[in-house]
């Protein structure tokens, strides 16, 4: 079961979209999982033969559990534990990163003994169960009423669950402004050259093909990154781990409520088409459900775009445990000096709300001017 | 005299349990510091040197290690001696018998001798006698093998259990705890005969154990009526045998409890009550909701001033805590 957000810890198995026998390969969507964010397709990172299923639909199991053994390849069959940690490497790297796996936060949960033999008995997740013991740990008595609880059928698949992504929105963000000691930043930045070359470039294009600011914006976030990994990453009870790739968590709102942010993985390494191309199909995929389980656990900083809304300036919440939120605002025509002369110019509030346990703000100014430098040179982008 | 329930002290019901050997069995006599004339430093020999003579109740020296030696030498040679010590914190003048010859004989003789021997003393504080007269210390004796260790709490176990240490082939310890001699009760007449191997529920619960002997038992029950006005229903287990420790019933109760507070007026530092938890983790760790608590004196010597005494002992209000921080309540 991966882990599909900070605050995960347990999915539901909805269906199995192979079956035993099956050849998949990396890539592959498996089965669909029920989640706090909706019904999420699980993607494969290993090829091979399914063996096995582990976990029958319907079933609730905590992150980590294994779901299914694959096999086919020469060597022993693997369990597709891999699954949650393994994300999409860059083609062909000579030194493989290592997998990205947002640590969980906090301490794991408590269960006492009686409670574990109990739960091992009766094939019953601890991870699933509120604790009434000593440190809220999970007793024998919490264990016993949840076997009587559990119920046998599968819950009716649904692609979208508004209240329960209203809930997960709540907890993460609840989370961010208890814990992360938030600093903010903003500049003004010039959008004169990026918004000609982007109508230059366009202006050639088929609809379907051209390129939107929100690509531009991404890609410079993205290079802006490489040399300001202290906002890349995330914050954990081990202080901050550097992510092991650019993956920038784009936020995008579901028609009738909520927001989800999944990655784009690797954004400083794609051409602005593929980002295009990568940033259409999510905006499209989150809107009908339908996401990836690499897409939503991956994302080691993320930017929201509110500028279609009419705002200038966003003041963002990090998303825990990542350590960074870079927002833009909508690009508006204003009178700007150049040359001790003034004139018209379209102009874009980028901000940066950064998490002060991770970096200070002298960084974070630096961070915030690479961008606008990135965003000032469109063409090499 | 045991016909009909009646109304008897702990110290009366020690009295008799001595009184009933001392007709019983000739082989039987009494010795120790001031059990004759003085009739006890507690009381509970007055009496019986009128009826019994100085040949059967003998003062003895102010010398545990002669009298308790003199003890062994009596046992070894046929006789089934009671020794009184006046209180543990003396009997570690006599260490050396009790541990070095009393506890070993059986073993280094190949079986030859025995030691019937049994050796009464008070232990624990409450009385203001200060740290040199209100120790703990049962529980040293209770790690020597060879010893049998043995704390009535209770009075049936105060009437019956010198004659069940008596009819033992070998070296019995009872610890009367002198908060204990004062207190009365009813003792049945169909009460006794009691055995000195097993360790009793004395009020049944399913929400906690607690585990406690001697001196702790009153306390721990109190504090038990207590939780049971809160809903929490403590099941109180009497060692009554400190050594062999009966762990049968210690793990069949957390067993059912899951969870287990252990009551030891003696310190908690390499002690009874850690030999204890130690046992309930070899035993029942998978049984446990949550860790064993336990309740012990201060780690201070026992103080004079009353305020400070009782602030240094188990009480039932700490025993409380301690039983709803297993349960989190």
């Amino acid at each position: 079961m991966p882990s599909l957000g900070a605050d995960m810890e347990a999915g539901t198995l909805v269906e199995w979209l192979k079956r035993p026998g099956d050849r998949v390969k990396r890539g592959d969507v498996v089965a669909v999982v029920e989640t706090q964010k909706g019904a999420i397709e699980v993607d494969i990172f290993e090829d091979g033969v399914i063996e096995r299923w582990l976990v029958e639909p319907g079933t609730t199991v905590p992150v980590g559990t294994p779901l299914a053994l694959i096999g086919g390849s020469p060597v022993t069959p693997k369990t597709a534990e891999p699954l949650l940690a393994a994300a999409p490497e860059p083609a062909a790297p000579a030194v493989a990163p290592p997998p990205i796996v947002p640590k969980p936060v906090g301490r794991p949960r408590r269960a006492s003994p009686a409670a574990r033999r109990l739960a091992a008995e009766r094939g019953i997740a601890l991870d699933t169960l509120i604790g009434s013991g000593p440190g809220s740990a999970v007793v024998y008595a919490d264990v016993e009423r949840a076997t009587t609880a559990v119920s046998p059928r599968p819950p009716v698949p649904k692609r979208l669950d508004f209240a329960e992504m209203r809930r997960a929105i709540a907890a993460a963000m609840a989370r961010s402004k208890r814990e992360i000691p938030h600093y903010y930043l903003s500049t003004t930045v010039n959008l004169t050259r990026s918004l000609t070359w982007l109508e230059t470039t366009n202006a050639n294009r088929p609809p379907a093909g051209r390129l939107l600011l929100a690509a531009l914006l991404l890609k410079a976030v993205g290079h802006a990154l490489v040399d300001a990994p202290e906002f890349n990453g995330f914050f954990t009870g081990d202080g901050f781990q550097p992510g092991a790739g650019i993956h920038i968590g784009t936020a995008i709102a579901i028609r009738g409520g909520g927001l989800v942010a999944p990655a784009i993985h690797d954004a400083d390494k794609l051409s602005l088409d593929e980002l295009m191309a990568q940033l259409r199909d999510l905006v499209a995929r989150a809107r009908s459900g339908a996401l990836r389980s690499s897409e939503l656990s991956d994302p080691t900083i993320t930017v929201t775009n509110l500028g279609g809304r009419g705002v200038e300036t966003v003041f963002g919440v990090i998303y825990p445990p990542q350590v960074a939120l870079v927002g833009f605002g909508m690009p508006v025509e204003r009178p700007w000096a150049i040359g001790g002369e003034i004139a018209a110019r379209r102009v874009l509030m980028a901000t940066l709300a950064a998490d002060h346990r991770a970096s200070d703000g002298h960084r974070g100014a630096l961070f915030l001017a690479d961008i606008d430098r990135h965003l000032q040179s469109p063409e090499k982008l | 005299m045991t016909n009909g329930t009646r109304e008897i002290t702990y110290r009366d019901a020690v009295r008799e349990a001595i009184r009933e050997a001392l007709l019983a069995d000739p082989r039987v006599f009494l010795m120790g510091e001031d059990v004759g004339r003085y009739g006890g430093c507690y009381a509970v020999t007055k009496g019986l040197l009128d009826e019994f003579g100085p040949e059967r109740i003998r003062d003895t020296p102010l010398s545990e290690s002669a009298f308790v030696g003199a003890g062994i030498g009596a046992a070894l040679g046929g006789m089934r001696p009671i020794v009184e010590i006046m209180t543990v914190n003396f009997s570690l003048l006599a260490l050396d018998q009790i541990v070095n010859n009393a506890a070993t004989i059986r073993h280094m003789s190949g079986g030859q001798f025995a030691v019937p021997l049994v050796i009464r003393m008070a232990t624990g504080a409450g009385r203001q006698l200060a740290a040199q007269h209100s120790h703990s210390l049962e529980g040293w004796y209770a790690h020597i093998p060879g010893l049998k260790v043995v704390t009535p709490a209770t009075l049936e176990d105060a009437r019956f259990m010198l004659a069940a240490a008596l009819a033992d082939p070998n070296p019995a310890l009872i610890f009367e705890h002198v908060k204990l001699y004062n207190r009365s009760g009813m003792l049945p007449p169909d009460a006794g005969p009691v055995d000195i191997r097993s360790a009793i529920v004395r009020r049944p619960g399913k929400h906690v154990t607690l585990v406690t002997y001697g001196g702790t038992l009153f306390k721990t029950l109190d504090a038990a009526e207590e939780l049971a006005k809160e809903g929490i229903e403590a099941e109180v287990i009497d060692l009554r045998v400190l050594r062999p420790l009966d762990t049968e019933t210690v793990l069949a109760s957390v067993g059912k409890t899951r969870r287990a507070v252990i009551v030891d007026e003696g310190w908690r530092s390499g002690s009874l009550s850690a030999e204890i938890s130690a046992r309930i983790m070899e035993g029942a760790f998978w049984e446990l909701d949550a860790p064993v608590g336990r309740v012990c004196s201060a780690e201070v010597p026992i103080p004079y001033p009353h305020h400070l005494e009782e602030a240094a002992l188990p009480q039932p209000s700490a025993i409380i805590a301690a039983a709803k921080t297993t349960l989190a309540s």
